[in-house]
């Protein structure tokens, strides 16, 4: 069976280019998102196996260098929308790790106060309009969310990521159809794993798969190596850039894996050992930690970084596991403002 | 009083609401040339092709679209067509748009109008007819409102515009030529109350939509034999007025539900369990609904009639309910 994923590609060095060009600080700092998102679904999965968590989560190890160098190059106020697989976007976006566990744990404090969980996740103040359960759905809401932009003369721009096996809902054809007439500031990203759920996506997708469909719709595609941040981001903020400048949606496609299996509770049998085993020798973080150590980054920053993630995950993992349930009226607010929830049943 | 036709009242009502909203849009298909039905005539003119968009055949970007629209504080009023076709977008509605204030934990409002028109329209056969309006009242976080007058599809529409939740708004395409008084200036009608259409003391219809004409002209007939119905236009399915329902049985002990849409698994079920549950000591005879049977809508009209509930037939029932 053909693979055609990044996972059993060998590490190239870095171009010496990239090595002296590399701002250090600057790639700390998203070094350490990387961390920070690793660790989170580490604790996540932790979570799991003690019954904190109770719902299915789909973690994103191995994906983070597509979030961070993504969401690294948008403004606060700009807006993403995600997919169930979407921790590491949420952190990305600004996010507040604690408020996020909480959610995942269903406590009181957790992003949407315990009622969405991991495939809900959602931080307005910081322009998370939602993670979504329905793969794809969040392609279309992303476009009317650039429409509205549009409508009040503002000035940001829309994220939407989503997964390979995106592509095959209508979503994709509607969406990409829509930004592409109305030319609206929307920068699609795909982050291709290689699966849908548990199917290769290849084996189901006909044709040149992402980007193709995304160009034979007229908006420009990209592909990088979703493992490689520098791609990421040099890439991110090019395209955003030119979206910025008013000139149309771009499609950025990110070829990654996906260290873990679907969900949690998924032990991933259906690829081989091999396969897993060196797709690990091209994490994403290993990688920029040796670029960054080779650009001159010290040990002791990479370390400072590496002990301040962990602390942080730590202690949200901790206040979280100590924080209250909702109150019970939680299960009957926000439903609709007319109407009363309880007198209708029971 | 001025008057209106059903169709002119609710373009009335959006460019009203359009003057008073700058965050007030449409977008559906065709909206540029005035709408399939003409509902939405000379609006691109006053308030241009940004704010009423004309829209791919995309039923789930539509609606979509709309609903991240919303959730950025704009208010989208979404044309899909027939009810028939929003179908294609029951994921972006049933699971995106009516769950998403709640499964964020009301960080957002998601105050969309969804127009949905429904209804038999000679001939328009199984894909352009269906009543779905029931489907929707069970949805947690959706609105669900059916006008039968223009001046309630000019009040309710502009009630709708202003509702900070998902409404689904279901026209129906019988009335967009009924022509009716419109009460000038800013008229809302409250969401969620039913009009006592015609009052009477010994039975009570309830109906809705288009339904209401059949019923009003039923309790017509019923008064030449000197049987005085009270007919109550529903007007809101969710949230509906079981006051006013319970009230009216109350004072006539019979109730007679009429609706278009098939009766199995209809609204009327909802209202005729709930007035068993409260009023079954007060009930003179059993509760009787009316509905059409479960089989697709034909295109030929002696076929497409076999499933229509016609004024005689509520004749036929209230005649044994007052024997009864």
């Amino acid at each position: 069976m053909e693979i055609r994923l990044a996972a059993g590609a060998p590490r190239d060095p870095a171009p010496r280019e990239t090595q002296r060009n590399l701002d250090v600080e600057r790639f700390v700092r998203l070094y350490r998102d990387m961390l920070r998102i690793r660790t989170f679904e580490e604790a996540a999965l932790k979570g799991l196996e003690e019954k904190l968590v109770l719902g299915a989560i789909h973690p994103s190890i191995g994906q983070e260098a597509v979030a961070v160098g993504v969401c690294g190059n948008l403004m606060p106020s700009d807006i993403l929308l995600s997919t169930h697989r979407g921790h590491g976007h949420t952190i990305a976006k600004g996010a507040d790790t604690l408020a996020m566990m909480r959610e995942l744990f269903g406590r009181e404090g957790g992003t949407c106060h315990g009622k969405g969980g991991s495939m809900h996740i959602a931080d307005f103040k910081v322009g998370m309009l939602g993670a979504n359960g329905v793969v794809g759905a969040n392609i279309v809401i992303a476009v009317g969310a650039a429409h509205a932009i549009r409508l009040k003369k503002g000035r940001e721009i829309v994220t939407c990521i989503f997964g390979d096996g995106a592509i095959n809902r209508g979503p994709f054809l509607e969406g990409l159809n829509w930004a592409g007439v109305w030319r609206l500031p929307v920068l699609f990203v795909c982050e291709d794993n290689g699966f849908a759920a548990t199917t290769r996506t290849h084996a189901m997708t006909a044709g040149g798969g992402p980007a193709t469909r995304a160009e034979s719709i007229g908006i420009p595609a990209t592909t990088v190596d979703g493992n490689d941040l520098v791609a990421v981001d040099t890439t991110a903020r090019r395209l955003i850039d030119e979206i910025r400048a008013g000139e149309g949606p771009r499609f950025l496609l990110c070829k990654t894996y996906r260290l873990t299996g679907h969900t949690g509770a998924d032990a991933a049998g259906y690829r081989p050992a091999e396969e897993v085993k060196s797709a690990w020798k091209n994490d994403p973080i290993a990688r920029m930690k040796d670029l960054l150590l080779v650009a001159g980054a010290g040990d002791s920053t990479l370390s400072a970084a590496e002990r301040s993630a962990r602390s942080e995950i730590d202690a949200a993992f901790e206040t979280a596991k100590a924080s209250p349930h909702p109150p019970l009226s939680r299960a009957f607010a926000d439903v609709q403002d007319i109407g009363d929830p309880q007198r209708e049943a029971f | 009083m001025p008057t209106a036709t059903y169709a002119e009242a609710s373009r009335q009502a959006i460019a009203e609401e359009m003057r008073r909203d700058p965050m007030v849009w449409a977008v559906g298909e065709d909206l540029g040339r005035g709408g399939v039905f003409g509902q939405y005539k000379g609006l691109v003119e006053e308030f241009g092709p940004e704010r009423i968009a004309d829209a791919p055949i995309s039923e789930a970007c539509i609606m979509g679209a709309a609903v991240g629209a919303a959730m950025m504080g704009t208010r989208p009023i979404v044309e899909l067509r027939f009810s028939d076709f929003a179908l294609c977008a029951i994921d972006e509605l049933v699971n995106q748009a009516a769950k998403a204030r709640f499964m964020f934990g009301g960080q957002g409002r998601v105050p969309l109008v969804v127009r949905e028109p429904i209804g038999m329209w000679r001939s328009s056969a199984a894909q352009h007819s269906q009543s779905l309006e029931g489907w929707y009242t069970h949805i947690p976080g959706l609105v669900v409102i059916a006008p039968a007058t223009p001046a309630d599809n000019k009040g309710l529409l502009k009630s709708a515009i202003r509702c900070d939740d998902p409404v689904v708004y279901m026209e129906h395409k019988n009335l967009w030529s009924l022509e009716g008084d419109i009460p000038a200036g800013d008229q809302l009608v409250e969401i969620g109350k039913a009009r006592t259409a015609r009052p009477g003391k010994d039975l009570t219809i309830v109906a809705w939509s288009a339904m209401l004409q059949t019923s009003l002209a039923a309790a017509e007939a019923l008064a030449s034999q000197g049987i005085e119905a009270e007919v109550l236009d529903l007007r809101s399915l969710w949230p509906w007025d079981k006051p006013a329902v319970l009230a009216s049985v109350e004072k006539t002990g019979r109730l007679i539900i009429a609706h278009e849409a098939v009766r199995v698994g209809g609204f009327g079920a909802e209202i005729a369990a709930t007035v068993a549950e409260t009023l079954h000591k007060r009930l003179a005879a059993p509760v009787c609904r009316l509905g059409a049977p479960r089989a697709p809508i034909a295109y030929a009209p002696g076929l497409e009639d076999q499933v229509r509930v016609t004024s005689a037939m509520i004749v036929a029932a209230a005649e044994k309910l007052h024997r009864a």
